[in-house]
């Protein structure tokens, strides 16, 4: 199966589409580059190549990991399958 | 793949080697730019190098102004150089500097000439130097001769999978064959600071990191009006789906691989530990750093893009590799290397290191590169606070 989106350390809570996009209800192929091990996810809505995908439950607060780091934290709830950007997600830094 | 040994430069005068053969006709100040223009017009072969700033500059913001002059010059890429300024004073220590290498330099200045006068003057003495660089042949120079520069733009989640580690795979391969490396971009290290500093090879070095960092960070703190979410990440970032500064850091750090970096430099300033990974405090604006890079002597630069930044430097080829299959297609003109294939898993980051490495001694050799090809020539001088 092709590759949707892909995890870039194990521990990361978010995955990065790398298809043109996925659509809602899209069952997706993950490929976590780390370990080569493929996971598989339901998207919940229309995310396009480069944006991020959750992979778990998140709550405001939490804070979301990639390339096994901090990025940055949750500022409104996002569940798994959803689109991770700006609109629920700020950096801790400014 | 069998790492190529050698690639076809020129040998200068104080043994650095060039991947180009320009003749720059150099401005000190913002007002000998007509002059100096008007030169690399009468002259065929001669390129000169427009800026905006070098009067009434003072203290440190000064020294850098002369650093990047000098090393601009000095730059191996550089067969021969005219300096034009409108005091003979300030044009003196630039070119009194060049000279140290051997290379044909000589300065002019407008004061008391007027343009036309110091244009004559200035043409005929390029003439000679275009002609006498345009015999330079090029001759097999060690990989080592190369001192490669990397930065980053219009970044996206595709340059930190996989535009960034290819160039990460280039640097884990070539620098155990003696090449110079060099990355900057301070401020796009904000969020991932404390991993990056442990990548200083000597304690010294960590903490040269630290303190260059610290004051960047202090700075930005006592500028800001709010914070800097609307310049980083930038707009064109966030398109493609870099949300934080944080991630985009992280992203950034990728182009370094598996290395350590064996000294910080200031912006402009030349290695002085020999080969290896340097760290150069510069801005993350591309043509800024890029600019700073050439000056500290680098001779051919990578440039990763995710959404496609379209950069180009007057003297230091600068080649670009995409991982993104929209940009690699859109904007296929601006794209030297396509590495858009890791991401459909059609090739691995070994094959997209190898892949660069090719495109990159190819353009050592000569091939221009896109941004070459396009007439990017974008000179910016950093300015690190107003004149007096």
């Amino acid at each position: 199966m092709a590759t949707d989106i892909i995890i870039h350390d194990e521990k990361d809570n978010v995955g990065v589409v790398v298809i043109e996009k996925i659509t809602p209800k899209q069952d997706c192929s993950c490929w976590v580059m780390e370990n080569d091990k493929t996971v598989s996810i339901q998207s919940a809505d229309e995310i396009t190549l480069g944006h991020k995908i959750a992979m778990t439950d998140l709550n405001e607060g939490d804070t979301i990991i990639k390339y096994g780091h901090d990025i940055g934290k949750v500022v409104k709830s996002i569940k798994r399958g959803e689109h991770v950007h700006v609109h629920n997600v700020k950096t801790k830094k400014w | 793949m069998e790492i190529p040994k050698s690639f076809l430069g020129y040998k200068r005068e104080n043994g650095r080697a060039g991947t180009r053969n320009h003749v720059i006709i150099l401005p000190v100040d913002d007002i000998s730019n007509a002059c100096a223009e008007a030169v690399a017009n009468n002259i065929k072969g001669t390129i000169a190098l427009p800026h905006s700033y070098g009067r009434l500059q003072f203290g440190a913001d000064l020294e850098l102004h002369f650093r990047t002059m000098i090393g601009t010059a000095k730059n191996p890429n550089v067969a021969a150089a005219i300096i034009i300024g409108i005091e003979p004073k300030w044009t003196k220590r630039i070119v009194d500097e060049v000279a140290k290498t051997g290379k044909p330099v000589e300065g002019f200045s407008i004061e008391g000439a007027g343009d036309i006068e110091t244009i004559m003057k200035a043409s005929k003495k390029a003439q000679e130097f275009s002609m006498w660089a345009s015999e330079k042949q090029r001759v097999e120079c060690p990989i080592s001769d190369l001192w490669i520069s990397v930065k980053c733009g219009e970044s996206d989640t595709t340059s930190g999978l996989a535009s960034n580690p290819t160039v990460g795979n280039l640097m884990d391969k070539l620098e155990p064959l003696g090449v110079h490396l060099c990355f900057g971009e301070t401020s796009e290290l904000t969020g991932a600071e404390t991993v990056c500093e442990k990548r200083g090879k000597t304690p010294e070095a960590q903490e040269k990191f630290k303190k260059t960092w610290n004051e960047y960070n202090d700075f930005i703190l006592k500028e800001a009006t709010d914070d800097l979410s609307e310049s980083q990440p930038t707009a064109g970032n966030i398109a493609g789906g870099l949300t934080t500064i944080e991630e985009k850091a992280f992203g950034n750090f990728q182009k370094i691989g598996s290395r350590q970096f064996v000294d910080v430099l200031t912006p402009a300033e030349e290695p002085q530990k020999g080969p290896g990974l340097y760290f150069m405090d510069t801005s993350s604006a591309a043509a800024e750093c890029v600019t700073l890079q050439a000056a500290g002597g680098f001779n051919i630069h990578l440039f990763p893009t995710g959404q496609g930044n379209i950069i180009g430097n007057p003297i230091e080829p600068v080649l670009k590799l995409t991982a993104n299959p929209l940009t690699a297609v859109k904007m296929s003109e601006h794209i030297d290397c396509d590495v858009s294939k890791i991401l459909s898993r059609e090739m691995n980051l070994d094959q997209a290191g190898d892949e660069l490495i090719k495109a990159t001694i190819r353009a050592a050799n000569g091939r221009l590169t896109c941004a070459e090809a396009l007439g990017h020539r974008e000179f910016v001088m950093t300015k690190l606070y107003r004149s007096a």
